[in-house]
């Protein structure tokens, strides 16, 4: 699915990925921890293809394909999806409208026809009760004056629409409330499938109880510096980054 | 006494009595007065502050010449002219060429009982009374010399009185249209009066029909009676070698609401002035304006509202989107007299500056003399949203369907504003095309958007 080889990345000159490994393969399911300011959001960001980042070094393959030199939207049609730890409000912009053109945007990238205004509507409502959010947002401006919590229910909302290969979810838990938790969590179990990949970025283990992970990551300056099992989040956890450091100092 | 205002004051002098011989004495009283302050005044410069973001020196300087008077029209239906796309609005429509009259068509039956419709020259002579009472009472030339040359140049114009009580099924329509084979100077002057309780909605299509440079400039008198409502949009659309000054003057009475539109979408220069005068309690006043501009266009917007008694509102709202290397200028004056207690005004202009080099200017001037007034104004330039940009492509959209939906979004907020549903949707169809760049390439259309 996805393959990052010594991804190297800056941005104003200043070096923020310094080298990433990483292997997702079909139906996996990764997690991403690491402290503040460690590079997870970057990490995201390059992927998506975000133009302020400069790749300095490496390569990525996503579906055999080289990811690097393409437009963000072309990757998006390929089927990545980011879930953005700070969606951003777009005053004038239909939420509406906005996904009938991103679905229809995929659907002719995959060879399938538009889909009839009837049909995207029944579309729209399914996967809103499936996230159970408010069905007055969709009628609003793209996030404009949602509330935390609503933008992240709008993110896996729009995640369920456009049905991606690989989704990316940058901090989707956090300013959620537990019940909000819950229904996100579900609503990307269920949109789970053996063959797509997800990729959870998070700082709480409490995540992880939902959308249990198939490897644990942990990102520290720049460098996945430890993987393991779900229990290395557990382990985190207990007792910080703290024992990460000094190890890495050792 | 310059070059370029000698060129004027003698191009006056050539042409007073084949101007008079083609008006009417109405039009004529005063146009000898007007001569002689203009030729005090001259044209302005950019040194005057009311022109500082305009400069005419340029336009005034190109060789130009007065229209025919007696040419005979080249077409005959209307039809002939919009062979555009965009879908038809079901209005009533009168045709003004190079600022003369030509003629009404439309539904005549669809019109109320004692509504006057026609030429100002021919109608004045009709309707003396009625033309006297309102023409050349608002628009003052002491403080605008290019008023005093219209009023010295104007032939005619169109007159619309819209009796008490009256409405309209349909809009009516004004096409404006400017032809010729040599560049062209044109003035024409309208008088429009809505009489207490009507409501009229007056949509102003300005287009040019061939490719030759045209300079127009036009006053508009407006009288809002008691509690009537007056819409008023002008839709401007012309090819970027033509170039217009329009001035509107308002008179809002009692209860009346003055609701104005300007969309500009191709032109070379346009500079619009609107004064608006809130004169009776209870009057409203909505003014907006979008401009679209690419190459080296310039629109300047300049209003002027003035709150002279208590308990009246205005909200203007003003935006421009410009790409290339064109410019845009935004002066809004609010004044509100000792009198005008429980005054509300609100004023925004904003900009979205496509490239480095496009620059927009935005002036408010505010002189608030009454101690209870509500009065608050706004003014942002940016860029396009990166972030929201990346948001969009990420879900999909390309980049240029992105911006134009960024774009789209920007202008929309004044479109709202257009009550005309049919209009609405007939400019929302032009604004997209304009800012997908297809309107330039309408080739089985007459009008000559380029
Ligand atoms: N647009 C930017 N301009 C300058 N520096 C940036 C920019 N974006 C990120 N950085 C820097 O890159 C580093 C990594 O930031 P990033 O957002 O990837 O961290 P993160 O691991 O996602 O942190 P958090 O857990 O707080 O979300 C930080 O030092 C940050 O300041
Ligand atoms: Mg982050």
């Amino acid at each position: 699915m996805l393959s990052i080889k010594n991804l190297h990345a800056s941005i104003e000159g200043q070096e923020i990925l310094k080298g990433i490994n990483l292997e997702v393969k079909p139906g996996e399911v990764h997690a991403i921890m690491g402290p503040n300011g460690s590079g997870k959001s970057t990490l995201a960001s390059v992927l998506a293809g975000r133009d302020i980042f400069e790749v300095t070094d490496g390569e990525v393959t996503f579906q055999g394909e080289n990811l690097l030199e393409k437009e963000p939207d072309e990757r998006a049609k390929d089927g990545l999806f980011l879930s953005f730890q700070y969606p951003v409000e777009i005053p004038g912009v239909s939420m509406v409208n906005f996904m009938r053109a991103a679905v229809n945007e995929v659907r002719k990238h995959r060879g399938e026809p538009e889909l009839k205004s009837s049909d995207f509507l029944k579309v729209l409502r399914d996967k809103k009760a499936l996230v159970e959010i408010d069905s007055r947002l969709t009628n609003r401006s793209v996030n404009e004056g949602f509330s935390g919590g609503e933008k992240k229910k709008n993110e896996i909302f729009q995640m369920a629409m456009l049905e991606p290969k690989l989704s990316i979810l940058d901090e989707t838990d956090s300013g959620l409330d537990i019940d909000a938790l819950r229904i996100v969590a579900n609503g990307v179990n269920k949109l789970k499938t053996p063959e797509n990949s997800t990729i959870v970025i998070t700082h709480y283990q409490r995540l992880l109880d939902y959308i249990v992970p198939d490897v644990v990551h942990i990102l520290y300056n720049g460098k996945i510096v430890k993987s393991g099992g779900k229990e290395l989040a557990l382990d985190l956890e207990k007792h910080g980054y703290d024992w990460i450091k000094k190890e890495m100092e050792a | 006494m310059t070059d370029l205002n000698s060129k004027y004051n003698q191009l006056i002098a050539e042409n007073l009595e084949k101007v008079e011989s083609h008006s009417s004495d109405i039009m004529n009283n005063g146009r000898h007065e007007a001569k002689d302050i203009f030729s005090k005044k001259g044209i302005p410069s950019i040194k005057n502050e009311d022109y500082k973001y305009t400069n005419l020196l340029p336009l005034y300087n190109q060789e130009w010449s007065l229209p025919d008077f007696n040419a005979p029209m080249p077409f005959t239906n209307i039809d002939d002219i919009f062979r555009c796309d965009v879908p038809n609005l079901d209005t009533n429509i009168v045709l003004t060429v190079n600022g003369q009259y030509y003629e009404f068509q439309g539904d005549k039956e669809t019109l109320p009982e004692g509504m006057i419709i026609g030429g100002l020259a021919e109608m004045s002579k009709k309707h003396p009374e009625l033309v006297e009472k309102h023409l050349f009472k608002q628009a003052s030339q002491e403080t605008d010399s290019l008023i005093a040359l219209n009023k010295a140049l104007a032939v005619d114009g169109l007159f619309m009185y819209v009796p008490k009580g009256a409405a309209f099924e349909k809009p009516i329509q004004i096409v404006n249209l400017l032809l010729g084979d040599k560049p062209l100077l044109t003035h024409k002057r309208h008088l429009i009066v809505a009489e207490e309780r009507s409501h009229a909605q007056i949509v102003i299509c300005d287009h040019t029909l061939s490719a030759e440079r045209f300079f127009d400039n036009s006053v508009t008198e407006i009288v809002v009676n008691e509690g009537a409502l007056l819409e008023y949009y002008n839709i401007q659309n012309q090819h970027n070698g033509s170039s217009q000054i329009t001035s509107v003057f308002a008179n809002v009475h009692k209860d009346a609401t003055f609701h104005t539109s300007t969309i500009s979408l191709h032109g070379g220069l346009i500079r619009n002035n609107l004064r608006i005068a809130l004169i009776g309690e209870g009057a409203h006043a909505d003014a907006s304006g979008l401009s679209l501009t690419d190459r080296e266009q310039h629109v300047d917007n300049q209003t002027f509202i003035e709150h002279r008694v208590p308990n009246c509102t205005s909200n203007q709202f003003f935006k421009s989107v410009l790409d290339e290397k064109s410019t845009t200028a935004f002066t809004g004056r609010i004044l509100v007299q000792p009198d005008a207690q429980h005054t509300n005004a609100y004023q925004s202009n904003k900009s979205l500056l496509l490239t480095d080099e496009a620059s927009s200017n935005s002036r408010p001037q505010l002189e608030i003399y009454a101690d209870d007034v509500k009065c608050s104004h706004g003014a942002t330039t940016g860029q396009m949203d990166d972030e929201a940009l990346f948001y969009m492509q990420q879900r999909g959209i390309n980049s240029r369907e992105a911006k134009l939906l960024l774009m789209y979004a920007f202008a929309f907020e004044v479109i709202e504003k257009v009550k005309v549903e049919p209009l609405a949707i007939r400019i929302e169809d032009l604004v997209n095309k304009r800012l997908r760049g297809e309107l330039s390439r309408c080739n089985n259309c007459e009008i000559q958007c380029h």
